[in-house]
């Protein structure tokens, strides 16, 4: 069936978004993930990459217009569709736009029932707005599917008091920024979207009326369409990681609350589990039960990268210009790796293997309640210093739990580094729907031993890599893993 | 090519005229051939007249609660033949309101018999040709004849006769306790006639699940009504106002005799003398085998109601129609009725409705499930009008408390299921009727604690 395509909110803050380029022109097939047009937002031109698969079937925005968030910009479907009832409706939302506003504006000429029902959809708006950032996770809430819920329906539904929403992120919001309006979905879907953690705004709705109802979300959830757990969150990717964390936040919340101690020391104690952390469990567990893993470690000297990167550092301290982080070099270097290997970045799809052609890397970033892994587009195309600027925001961002869905889903290939905890090896889960991450351990001071017999000591660390077997099978990794380490080993084997 | 018709209809019952108006409020020019009566069975010989018989049973079944008050009823001028006078003006007048409505929509009512001679050809009384771009069949059913068990109207009789019998037997044997056979078991006991129901499957109404159906036998045993279920029944033997019939069950054989044997074991399709052949559609097993949009192997022709193998139920057909005609106008998004979400409705006292699997499917094919039942007893309602027979039964997930099917046993359980419907086609779960102010006094309010039953917190039980 054929349907909307629609301008999302590419930044946080973005409200409208220019189209600069189409990339795909009426008739084109568009695949998941693909590069569908550039779009111009208040802070930059990113790229649209769809959501949705099928045929272009019509652009409604050309090249130099601009569309509001939400908005279509174009109709996918199969081919030879027949779309004129879908035209008919867009056409005529078009003209009703403009009227929909008059309601909260009208407010107070306005008739009783309108007056009275925006006054409901505000109120519940408020107990979700001062939320303190912190704790806010720990709190019990509830049963899951009662106030908390519902308040965050209500919120949707309202008339998007813009101006109050909370700056700090901590406290999940119900609404993105990018939820203009009222999102249809059935209390079924809303639940089952909730319980998935995908991101509603994201999905379209085969119901009555666009209604997103139950099949959609199942088929979001098939295909692995944007998760949503808004303040920071997870993607799931280095359990070790999610873990640690959890663990020093509730004994150290333990002693602050002062607690009766037990005679251990240690205050027994049963924390409510919020809707980030079940994310993190389930989407963690589906991929460790699903996705059959095996490791492959090695070592690898470091010092030619150390030194390369100290030395370009140096120049850019010197020009005033920021460090570039070791993991900006690691994502680049990886992806050159990968380019040899594409199969490294790649999807289990049940009854076809998809090799992504974009090499989208994402990192897991510890949060206070959580972890969530920003992804870098396209690290294969771009260079250090472009995906050390773009990580560095994206990082920021997602510690003030403003990552937008898309910027925290899909990533093709992960890596996770512990090495700033002093761990010198460990294993990660793997994020769905990649088949492989990496996990960074520690450089530590090792000695070797030289040809000559004499011993020198070289800063080493280990990286292991999680592959799905289904994907990835032994050799192939290990050759991989090989690339890899003469690439870090010697930054200019990536040249070859 | 240009066609005198873009749609003709053949049949008009519930299938054909809803069909008929839905083509003509989209603009298509349509004709409906008729060779009995507008509105068919339903109207006819079936749904309308029979409702009106129940009515009349029920008030009949009141004379008692009048004698509570201290009235004496005096029954002795009591003539069925008044009562079945009064289903036949039902059935008339909705036969007239059909026509009316197919003329105020500008449909062209074609009284005949009409044969299907060519993909946009249909042939009336052999004479008079009809072009038209699409054809529908909605031609309906028969009542099942078995072999050995021929009808003859009077002591043999089928559902068709059974409606319009004048006057009431003394004794009534009926053979298939489906939701027809249970109707008629209803009627003529609250009658006064002895009725005696045999049914091959293991328990009456036997589609229905088991624990609904049970309630419903209970009431009938109450009411002196016989039953025998998991029963064989060997071919009638007629004797001078008698007629017998010998039952096999797990107890053994035994002779059941009667005045009148009433056979209703089902409807067989009308797809008999139709022109199928002239077009090249085969059956199965008499029915006409659709694709999506109802449409059969032939482009141009469409098939709902009865003659397909669907649920045989009106509002099924009106909904198959409403699917097909929209498809040939070019519009509408549905392409078949989902089977889960149509109600099924026994008028017996009480009522039995319901709708999706029931807990024993839902089970087999592999659904997390679990049910919550709540007694019509609890709401206050049900004891004030003294009608406390009954239950209100959710089938729902646990996990996520979708609703997956209901049904409802008791006293307007047919108006009542709708409320549960709408949650489970629109995806409610069970908290929006558990928390849905419900009136009081209402049996609706059996509905909410039920939901509310499935969540553990039920006020009245």
């Amino acid at each position: 069936m054929a349907e909307k395509m629609l301008m999302l909110a590419l930044s946080p803050t973005m409200e409208e978004g220019t189209i600069v380029t189409w990339h795909k022109k009426e008739g084109d097939t568009v695949a998941s993930g693909d590069t569908v047009c550039e779009v111009e937002t208040d802070k930059a031109t990113m790229d649209y990459e769809s959501l949705q698969e099928g045929t272009l079937l019509k652009i409604l925005v050309q090249e130099g217009q601009s569309a509001k968030v939400e908005q279509p910009i174009a109709v996918i479907g199969e081919e030879g569709e027949d779309v004129t009832s879908l035209m008919k409706e867009i056409e005529a939302a078009a003209k009703e736009e403009p009227s929909k506003d008059e309601p909260s504006k009208d407010e107070s000429a306005g008739k009783e029932a309108q007056a009275a029902q925006s006054a409901a959809a505000e109120k519940p708006a408020e107990p979700a707005a001062p939320k303190s950032p912190a704790g806010a996770e720990s709190k019990p809430e509830s049963k899951p599917e009662s106030k908390a819920k519902e308040t965050g329906v209500a919120v949707k539904q309202g008339p998007a008091p813009a101006g109050e929403e909370t700056p700090a992120g901590g406290a999940p919001q119900a609404v993105g920024p990018e939820d203009a309006g009222r999102i249809k979905a059935s209390p079924l879907a809303r639940n089952m979207a909730a319980e998935a953690g995908i991101d509603l705004t994201a999905l379209s709705g085969s119901g009555p009326d666009g209604r997103i109802v139950k099949q959609d979300v199942e088929e979001a959830m098939k295909k692995g369409m944007p998760i949503r757990v808004p303040a920071g969150a997870a993607t799931g990717s280095g359990a070790a990681y999610g873990a640690a964390a959890g663990a020093g936040r509730a004994a150290s919340a333990g002693f602050a609350a002062g607690a009766a101690v037990s005679a251990t020391g240690i205050d027994e104690q049963r924390i409510p589990v919020g809707r980030k952390r079940a994310v993190i469990a389930k989407r963690l567990s589906e991929s460790k039960f699903t996705a059959p893993h095996y490791y492959l470690s090695l070592s690898v000297s470091l010092d030619t990268l150390t030194e390369s990167r100290r030395s370009l550092n140096q120049q850019r301290t010197a020009r005033g210009e920021s460090k570039l982080s070791l993991n900006a070099f690691l994502m680049k270097l990886t992806a050159e790796a990968i380019k040899r290997y594409p199969i490294i970045n790649a999807s289990w799809e049940e009854s076809e293997i998809h090799v992504f052609g974009s090499i989208d890397i994402g990192l897991a970033v510890a949060l206070d309640d959580g972890l969530i892994t920003p992804v870098v587009r396209n690290c294969g195309g771009k260079g250090i210093v472009r995906i050390d600027t773009e990580l560095q925001e994206l990082i920021a961002r997602a510690r003030s739990g403003k990552l937008t869905p898309e910027e925290y889903t899909g990533a093709t290939f992960s890596i996770s580094n512990l090495g700033s905890y002093g761990i010198e090896e460990f294993t990660a889960i793997i994020n769905p729907p990649a088949s492989a991450i990496l996990a960074v351990g520690a450089a530590v001071k090792q000695p070797v031993e030289l040809d000559d017999g004499s011993i020198f000591f070289d800063n080493r660390m280990k990286i292991t890599l999680s592959c799905d077997h289904r994907v990835i099978d032994g050799a192939v990794g290990a050759e991989f893993m090989g690339a890899l380490k003469s690439i870090i080993e010697d930054p200019l084997h990536a040249l070859v | 090519m240009d066609y005198e018709y873009d749609l003709a209809v053949i049949g008009s019952g519930p299938g054909g005229y809803v069909g008929a108006i839905r083509a003509a409020q989209l603009g298509l020019k349509t004709a409906v051939i008729e060779k009995h009566k507008a509105g068919g069975v339903c109207l006819n010989i079936g749904c309308i007249p029979s409702k009106a018989l129940i009515h009349q049973a029920e008030i009949f079944r009141s004379v008692p609660d009048l004698e509570k008050m201290g009235a004496s009823v005096d029954l002795s001028g009591f003539d069925y033949s008044a009562v079945q006078a009064e289903s036949r003006k039902a059935a008339d007048a909705l036969s007239k309101g059909v026509q009316f409505l197919l003329k105020k929509n500008k449909i062209d009512y074609i009284e005949g018999t009409a044969e299907i001679t060519g993909p946009n050809e249909v042939t009336v009384d052999g004479e008079r040709k009809i072009q038209a771009a699409h054809i529908m069949i909605a031609t309906g059913s028969r009542p099942r004849e078995l072999p050995g068990f021929e009808f003859d109207g009077k002591t043999v009789m089928s559902s068709d006769d059974a409606l319009m019998m004048t006057s009431l037997p003394k004794s009534m044997i009926i053979l298939g306790a489906g939701a027809i056979g249970c109707e008629f078991a209803h009627i003529m006991s609250a009658f006064g006639v002895e009725v005696q129901l045999v049914e091959m499957l293991e328990h009456i109404l036997p589609t229905e699940d088991a624990d609904t159906a049970q309630i419903l036998a209970r009431s009938f045993k109450k009411r002196k009504i016989k039953m025998y279920p998991g029963a064989k029944a060997s071919a009638p033997k007629k004797t001078k106002g008698k007629v017998s019939i010998e039952i096999e069950d797990r107890k053994g054989s035994q002779t059941l005799e009667a005045e009148t044997l009433l056979v209703v074991v089902g409807r067989v399709p009308n797809t008999e003398g139709i022109g199928l052949d002239n077009v090249g559609i085969a059956t199965e097993k008499g029915t006409i085998p659709v694709g999506d949009f109802y449409r059969t192997s032939v482009e141009s022709i469409y098939a709902v109601g009865d003659v397909l193998n669907s649920l045989q139920l009106a509002h099924v057909a009106s909904k198959e129609a409403e699917i097909a005609v929209e498809h040939m106008a070019g519009q509408g998004e549905e392409t078949r009725i989902d089977p889960t979400v149509i109600p099924t409705a026994v008028y017996t006292e009480p009522e039995v409705a319901g709708f999706g699997l029931t807990e024993e499917e839902a089970v087999k094919q592999g659904h997390e499930v679990t049910s919550a039942v709540f007694p019509y007893r609890g709401a206050g309602k049900s004891v004030a009008i003294d009608k406390t027979e009954g239950q209100v039964k959710i089938i729902y997930n646990p996990k996520t408390n979708e609703i997956l099917g209901a049904r409802i046993i008791g006293t307007q359980a047919t108006d009542l299921i709708h409320e549960l419907l709408l949650a489970r086609r629109s995806e409610l779960l069970t908290q929006d009727i558990s928390r849905m102010i419900h009136a009081h006094p209402t049996l609706s309010e059996a509905l909410m604690e039920a939901a509310r039953a499935a969540e553990g917190w039920t006020i009245h039980v």
